[in-house]
């Protein structure tokens, strides 16, 4: 009965998402308050018949109902309830389901935020958002069901597929989708405002908290899939450049570029068609990571059922979405003016770099992905581009970028004078240059590339100290605390986020330079020493998991020359007697300089193993980064602006202000 | 006309949404091979673990067998490679490894890492039988019955899918 009432509240969805969409247009081009006043209570239900269906769907999961075919094909009444859970969005169907939840938490947020918007523009943003959410429900109904019963119901699942079984992905996909269908809102306010025929500051400064609180959630997504592949896929890497993670990765591309982007709309009203494109186009990457995922189009490591008529269905909402929105903007946007002008030294020009500098990074991604379907297309071939390809682009295009980031905080806005420049930034480069050409000697080793790689890190952490400091000694505070709580939290947040690349950066840079590596064959009793630890494998036995067995290594890590073990760690290779899939279990001990990595491969003869074991100076500071970058995003939104904003245009009804100073 | 380069990305999107529906239709695991129902090419090569002996597809006369392209750098191939492990425990059908451009080194501790199912490993440096077998990437998989006559070219990593309901019926139909 539960599954039946789930599908039930999809078909109740699907109308309330249509009746969203007709109704919110309708009243916007009309003017009728009463349709357009219908839109928020439409898309609150819109929501709540979503996450009624999906907590059908949970439901069914987790008391392992095998009398649905989703849960059959992947649960396990042995599984776990955490990954029995997590199994809901395990499938091609329940991760649509989860994405249609998603998009529905989003347009009830926006419902509920955006009491002192426009009317008229509130309507237009419900009403594409209700268009997106028809399209995707509309396919599930007709290509997804989630809820197809089996008929006699069958004993047993199949099981989870064991490289979902993990923590990390019980929240991997929620945060991924989060952040791509966040950009729907970034999305329905640029169409509103193309419709409008209004694109000023105070529209970006609507955009710009639901703009950058998608991009956190993206980055956290992309962050914890990384940290995944690292720990459960056993070979120790942690980016790809697999499709899968290209499309996660070109939505973020585009998506910062737009934050940057609408921070020029609103400071100074420029950039507004290349910013309104710039979300139409970050939105549209999401769409289009969809079909790239889900129609089978490209083959990739992380594999996934495909059915033709899913392709199909998603490429034409694809023309309509995507092809009819750059439409709109090809009629609207000749119309919304330029805005004003900006030396070419200035803090304008260089964020017009830097967006320029990610999108042809973008482009180059994207090229990377879909080359191969290019070739096939034209009868030329299949081939496969890898990373030599994407290493050798994306790297010189970011360096640039990541060098102007320096820069470009410190320039004023209209015109910044060189030599100024220069004065505020002189120490910060020449500490980084002095401090990047010393430290590869104390870490062991010196390589133009790593010294490079220090550099940009550095110089980065230099210019924002150097900022920070000279934003001190401006203030006319009388104390430091004061000083420093006279900062914005969303320079605070941008410079946090800052901080995170260098950080980022920092551990590529390390691990790539003075990673070790060792593949061998062990024996219970014998050594090996990597990166001044020891090692001593001490055998294996079988251990027992709730639906698994596995086999365990026990190595004893001492550091070199020392008696004392410092760590035991246990890596495993696990049975999943269900679907009989075997999975290498790493097992790693963190630190904040160094990873130290193991992981069992197959038995050889007498009892001996082959033996995976990696020292990574540093690995952990990429997923550091990525969090800072995260932090700074939140810290922005937290900033007062947006709350006192809110706060006094709510009683003043709210009306729309024009270009802040 | 001013206007017309706001029309540029719809253009762009036109031209990709062309390219994604011609994709559509082509399944990027299965390539109409025009090897398939032809002899497989000729070639000789060293042994990966013996480089003083040769091995060639004639030695392989009068058997069902497979020939599957591997590198040590290939990342896929670790995806496939513990289904090929068990096929050569229940001995289902004689496994060749073509070790496709690597360094005989790297091929021998892959192997001593990851486990070894083939009955032998031929050592195709160069790439130059590789391309002579039209392979695109690693791993592709070939089934070669007992004349030497290519019928089936698995593209990618063989999944148990692929294993079940297509490879291991056709070597029993082959096998007769």
């Amino acid at each position: 009965m539960i599954p039946e009432l789930g599908h039930f509240a999809l078909v109740v969805a699907l109308s309330l998402a249509a009746a969203q969409a007709a109704l919110s247009f309708t009243g916007a081009a009309t003017g009728r308050h009463a349709l357009m006043g219908a839109s928020r209570p439409i898309a609150i239900g819109q929501f709540l018949f979503v996450a009624g269906a999906f907590a059908a769907l949970a439901y069914a999961f987790v008391t392992s109902d095998f009398s649905v075919v989703n849960v059959v094909e992947h649960s396990n009444s042995k599984l776990p309830l955490q990954y029995r859970f997590a199994a809901t969005w395990g499938s091609h169907e329940g991760s649509m389901l989860l994405w249609t939840l998603m998009l529905g938490g989003w347009t009830f947020a926006v419902a509920l935020f955006s009491r002192h918007l426009p009317e008229r523009l509130v309507a237009r943003v419900l009403g594409v958002m209700g268009l997106v959410s028809a399209g995707f429900l509309l396919f599930i109904l007709l290509t997804s069901d989630p809820f197809e019963r089996l008929i006699p119901a069958a004993a047993e699942g199949h099981d989870l597929n064991p490289l979902l079984q993990d923590p990390g992905m019980v929240v991997h996909p929620p945060m991924l989708y989060m952040g791509y269908v966040g950009f729907s809102v970034a999305f329905a306010f640029a169409i509103a405002a193309l419709l409008e025929g209004r694109l000023d500051a105070a529209w970006a400064r609507w955009s710009r908290p639901w703009t950058t609180a998608a991009w956190c959630f993206l980055t956290l997504g992309i962050m914890m899939g990384s940290a995944w592949a690292y720990y459960e896929l056993g070979w120790g890497g942690w980016w790809f450049w697999d499709p899968v993670e290209n499309a996660s990765f070109m939505p973020w591309l585009a998506g910062t570029a737009l934050i940057h982007s609408l921070a020029v709309t609103e400071k100074r009203g420029t950039f507004r068609a290349w910013t309104v494109l710039l979300a139409i186009v970050a939105f549209s990457l999401s769409l289009v990571g969809t079909f790239l995922v889900r129609s089978g189009v490209l083959t990739s490591v992380h594999a996934f059922a495909t059915d033709p008529r899913r392709g199909i269905f998603i490429l034409l909402f694809l023309v309509v979405v995507v092809g009819g929105s750059l439409a709109i903007f090809a009629w609207r946007a000749p119309r919304v003016g330029l805005g004003s002008s900006f030396a070419p030294v200035s803090r304008e020009s260089m964020l017009l770099a830097n967006n320029v500098l990610l999108g042809v990074a973008l482009a180059a991604v994207m090229l990377g992905t879909l080359y191969p379907l290019f070739l096939d297309a034209l009868n030329l071939g299949k081939i496969s581009v890898g990373p030599p390809y994407f290493d050798a682009v994306f790297f010189p295009l970011m360096a640039p970028a990541v060098f102007l980031m320096a820069v470009g905080p410190v320039a004023s806005w209209k015109r910044a004078r060189l030599p100024d420049l220069w004065i505020r930034l002189r120490w910060a480069f020449g500490v980084a240059v002095v401090a990047a050409l010393l430290l590869p000697f104390l870490l062991g080793r010196w390589s133009p590339l790593i010294a490079f790689g220090l550099w940009l890190a550095l110089w980065l952490v230099a210019s924002a100290v150097a900022q920070l400091v000279q934003r001190l000694e401006a203030a006319p505070q009388a104390t430091l605390g004061a000083k420093l709580r006279a900062q914005s939290l969303s320079w605070y947040g941008m410079t946090v986020a800052h901080l995170g690349i260098a950080v980022f950066i920092l551990g590529v840079t390390i691990v790539k330079g003075y990673e070790t590596e060792r593949d061998l064959r062990m024996a219970p009793g014998q050594h090996t020493a990597i990166g001044g630890y020891d090692f001593e494998f001490k055998g294996v036995r079988e251990v027992p998991g709730p639906n698994y067995t596995a086999i365990q290594g026990a190595f004893d890590i001492r550091r070199a020359g020392s008696p004392q073990v410092v760590r035991t760690l246990y890596p495993q290779k696990r049975m999943y007697p269900a679907d009989g899939q075997t999975m290498t279990e790493a097992a790693i001990d963190t630190g904040l300089t160094r990873d130290l990595y193991v992981s069992l491969g197959e038995p050889v003869e007498g009892g001996a193993w082959g033996v995976r074991v990696y020292h990574k100076p540093f690995v952990d500071w990429i997923w550091g980064g990525c969090v800072l970058m995260a932090l700074g995003g939140f810290l922005a939104l937290a900033d007062r602006r947006y709350r006192v904003k809110r706060a006094a245009a709510v009683p003043a009804g709210a009306a729309a202000q024009g270009a802040m100073p | 006309m001013k206007g017309l380069k706001y029309a540029i990305p719809l253009v762009l999107f036109a031209a990709l949404v062309a390219f994604l529906a011609v994709g559509l239709t082509r399944d990027p695991r299965e390539v109409p091979s025009p090897f398939i129902g032809k002899p497989a090419p000729q070639f000789k090569l060293t042994e990966l673990a013996a480089p003083e002996r040769t091995f060639g597809p004639e030695d392989m006369r009068g058997k069902v067998w497979l020939l599957n392209v591997w590198a040590s750098w290939c990342v896929s191939c670790r995806v496939e490679h513990p289904l090929l492990v068990d096929m050569s425990k229940q001995a289902l059908v004689p496994i060749v490894g073509l070790d496709y451009k690597d360094k005989r080194a790297d091929g021998l501790q892959w192997l001593a890492t990851h486990g070894d199912p083939y009955r032998l490993s031929a050592y195709d440096d160069e790439g130059k039988v590789g391309i002579d077998f039209g392979v695109y990437g690693v791993p592709e998989t070939f089934v070669i019955d007992k004349q030497g006559v290519i019928r089936y070219k698995q593209i990618g990593p063989i999944t148990k899918e692929a294993l079940d309901k297509t490879i291991l019926p056709l070597v029993r139909k082959l096998n007769g």
